[in-house]
């Protein structure tokens, strides 16, 4: 039987498993706008704004693993869903991005509502696609959610004309998909591997990086198995948070700008790095000619050949599927009769244990104003640790990211590539559209939240429960906190004026507000807000405004160049 | 220490493709002087020659980067080995009273053919290495030239080297 392309469009998001389409209709994709209407094979999810589309799609899939789904309309439509499209490319994420386009006969002639999709999102997608024939329509699809979720993931862009949406094919759903343009790299190298192996058992001064990849990997297990197995310490990028457990001894916490100053130190001075589903990013590393200089050697595993040796030379370079690489990894080191030499790892640890006794985290746990810090270590506390956490951009994301232990993967959801303010509410919904019964949070502050608060609204429509953690000082805070130190304490625009009543904006939307002054109102006022199950709640945490994130790495320095917080 | 290097690749033959190419070599600053593209005899796959400078180091990315736009089928830096590299150029001359023989035996000189002629002009047309139209170029009396126009570099490998999927 012929179906219209619009049916098809539809058909092909069922067959590929999708449970929620996260969108917003408008003149282009009326057509499948209507057979959504049709159908009940997945949920759509309406959203007030294009971008939260994106986002929302973007928590759902790093929740879940499973690739996440938006559909916009044209022009506007698709530019708003830009910040959301970039956003989940610099992070890897699989996701599929249907957009509405004028008809075929229009493009090019500045019809209403148009623009080139394809050319705006080329630079920010994995790949993108026009349809211009309804018989292209299925096979493109089909090809869109392979090409998202294998590989190094990323969203993929389907732009449908609408005249495409009204032709009529016969639908038949491809089985599987061949490119020979497209094979990406899935088995690492086992000869690089051996070598890998032998390198990690000759350290003496070991450390292990592991990021997103491993994540994305699913390969948690693995990491923590290999890590466990060779006794090594272990850092985590920002997007690696989770991959290993944050409340397990040999982990050093987060590296890199805002790091650790025990990982940062162990980075610097390791003889063998093990990078793993990791890209040595600025905001990692620092400047490549500061990094590492003492004499090492670099192991690092990773799907995308051109992450390896783009920002740093490494020595043994192993293209591959993470989880597969490490388990391959395991194996080798389970059945060497070499073992690593026990007194210079032990040295190491000595060494290690003393950068650790810096206590780099510590902050005024005494103060009659919230420190920020406290709110996200209550926040553990309330949770068990258990929370998925979402944020924004900025001081809050960093504390998020420094005092609440990720002990398993995909809870810690964030914008870590591109750094998106406005990312934290919606991604939430699509984590716990992903996750119904789980806690979730967003852990955000009053200038990001203001970016896409009209998702309030969205979450009250389908009974989204969230918890805000709004950690409102007032000031745009890392943009405050770099002009404190490198502007002379001139804070052009970093102030944020006439705030809104939280509380009542919350009550406006049908939720409900909390506004916090005290500390020691902070764990009553988590409690009261996590026992309302059913509830989307509000909590504005009024903190110190001076508040700044530490320890903190200058941007162009190395990573041990570390700016400590004021003795105490 | 830049070096220029002359990269081959073939591409599914499709709209766009050629701008996702340009587009990479602009989003990340890589230096394009450069770029050829024509079907081949396999109507389904573009066939691009790119001419670029660079590091070892950044000519080891672009070829990273350029493996991973989805279109892309098959890369060979030439560079890497024997090979032949050919451009063709027209460059339209002033032709009349006494230079108008000169201009007729330079040409004859570089093995360039005159394609079109009127009283005034000669449309010269050269074929070769680049550096063979930088020197018929740099032979000509400058004031004489009207016009030129260059395809920019085709590449291939020599005997066994072959591209192709």
């Amino acid at each position: 039987m012929e179906l219209t392309g619009a049916e098809i469009t539809v058909r092909c998001l069922a067959e590929e498993g999708a449970e929620y389409v996260f969108g917003y209709p408008g003149g282009a994709v009326l057509n499948i706008y209507d057979e959504i209407f049709k159908q009940d094979k997945f949920k759509h999810v309406l959203v007030r704004h294009e971008q939260a589309a994106v986002h929302a799609a973007d928590g759902y899939a790093r929740s879940s693993g499973k690739v996440g789904v938006a559909l916009v309309t044209s022009g506007p439509g698709l530019t708003n869903a830009v910040t959301g499209i970039a956003t989940a490319y610099m992070d890897s994420i699989p996701m599929v991005i249907v957009s509405g386009q004028v008809p075929t006969h229009a493009i090019g002639m500045d019809a209403f509502q148009e623009v080139d999709s394809v050319g705006i999102t080329r630079p920010c997608v994995k790949h993108n696609f026009l349809v211009k024939d309804v018989k292209d329509l299925a096979s493109t699809i089909k090809k869109a959610f392979y090409i998202a979720s294998t590989g190094r993931p990323g969203p993929v862009l389907v732009d449908i004309p609408k005249d495409v949406t009204q032709h009529l094919c016969e639908f038949v759903y491809p089985d599987t998909v061949s490119m020979r343009s497209y094979n990406p790299v899935v088995k690492g190298h086992s000869g690089q591997i051996k070598k890998a192996a032998q390198m990690l058992l000759e350290a003496k001064r070991p450390m292990i990086y592991a990021g997103g990849g491993v994540v994305l990997s699913n390969a948690a297990k693995q990491l923590t198995e290999l890590t466990r197995l060779l006794g090594y310490p272990c850092t985590n990028t920002l997007m690696g948070l989770g991959a290993y457990p944050a409340t397990d001894p040999q982990f050093l916490g987060m590296l890199g700008m805002h790091g650790t100053y025990e990982a940062n130190m162990a980075m610097q001075h390791c003889d063998v790095l093990l990078a793993v589903g990791a890209r040595f990013d600025d905001r990692v590393i620092g400047s490549p000619e500061h990094f590492a200089r003492d004499a090492r050697r670099i192991v690092h595993i990773d799907i995308d050949p051109s992450s390896i040796s783009k920002r740093v030379k490494v020595d043994v370079p192993i293209v591959g599927d993470v989880a597969g690489v490490l388990d391959e990894l395991i194996k080798l080191i389970k059945a060497s009769k070499e073992k690593a030499e026990e007194k210079a790892i032990k040295a190491w640890w000595t060494q290690i244990e003393l950068w650790r006794a810096k206590d780099c985290l510590k902050y005024n746990r005494a103060s009659t104003i919230i420190k920020p810090q406290l709110v996200v270590e209550k926040l553990w506390e309330v949770t068990g640790g258990n929370a998925f956490v979402t944020t924004d951009v900025g001081q809050h994301q960093m504390w998020a990211a420094q005092y609440y232990k990720f002990d398993q993967p995909r809870r810690w959801i964030t914008s870590g590539g591109l750094g998106t303010m406005g990312f934290g509410l919606p991604a939430a919904m699509g984590v716990q559209l992903a996750n119904p019964n789980a806690d979730v949070v967003c852990v955000t502050g009053e200038s990001s939240i203001q970016m896409c608060i009209q998702e309030m609204s969205t979450c009250k429509q389908y009974h989204l429960p969230l918890k805000i953690v709004n950690l409102n000082n007032r000031y745009m805070g890392m943009v405050r906190q770099w002009q404190e130190f490198f502007y002379g304490n001139r804070y052009a625009e970093s102030y944020m004026d006439s705030l809104p009543d939280f509380v009542k904006l919350a009550e406006a939307y049908g939720h409900v507000g909390m506004k916090i002054e005290k500390p020691e109102d902070i764990e009553p006022a988590l409690r009261e807000a996590f026992a309302m199950k059913d509830r989307f709640v509000f909590m504005d945490f009024i903190t110190d405004q001076t508040e700044n994130v530490f320890p903190m790495v200058a941007a162009g320095k190395g990573i041990s160049e570390m700016i400590l917080a004021e003795e105490l | 220490m830049t070096a220029r290097h002359i990269i081959s690749l073939l591409m599914e033959n499709e709209a766009g493709a050629l701008s996702r190419v340009a587009g990479l070599f602009s989003a990340r600053g890589y230096n394009i002087e450069s770029l050829t593209v024509a079907p081949t005899e396999d109507p389904t796959l573009s066939r691009m020659t790119i001419v670029t400078r660079g590091s070892e180091d950044v000519i080891e990315q672009i070829i990273k980067q350029l493996n991973k736009l989805i279109e892309v089928v098959k890369i060979l830096d030439l560079s890497d080995g024997s090979h032949i590299e050919r451009e063709l150029m027209l460059v339209k001359v002033r032709a009349f009273g006494k230079d108008r023989e000169e201009m007729k035996r330079m040409a004859d000189i570089f093995r360039g053919r005159i394609i079109d002629v009127t009283e005034k002009t000669y449309t010269i047309e050269l074929t070769g290495p680049g550096s063979k139209l930088d020197a018929f170029i740099e032979a000509l009396d400058q004031t004489a030239i009207l016009e030129t126009v260059r395809t920019g570099a085709s590449g291939i490998g020599r005997g066994e080297r072959i591209l192709k999927v």
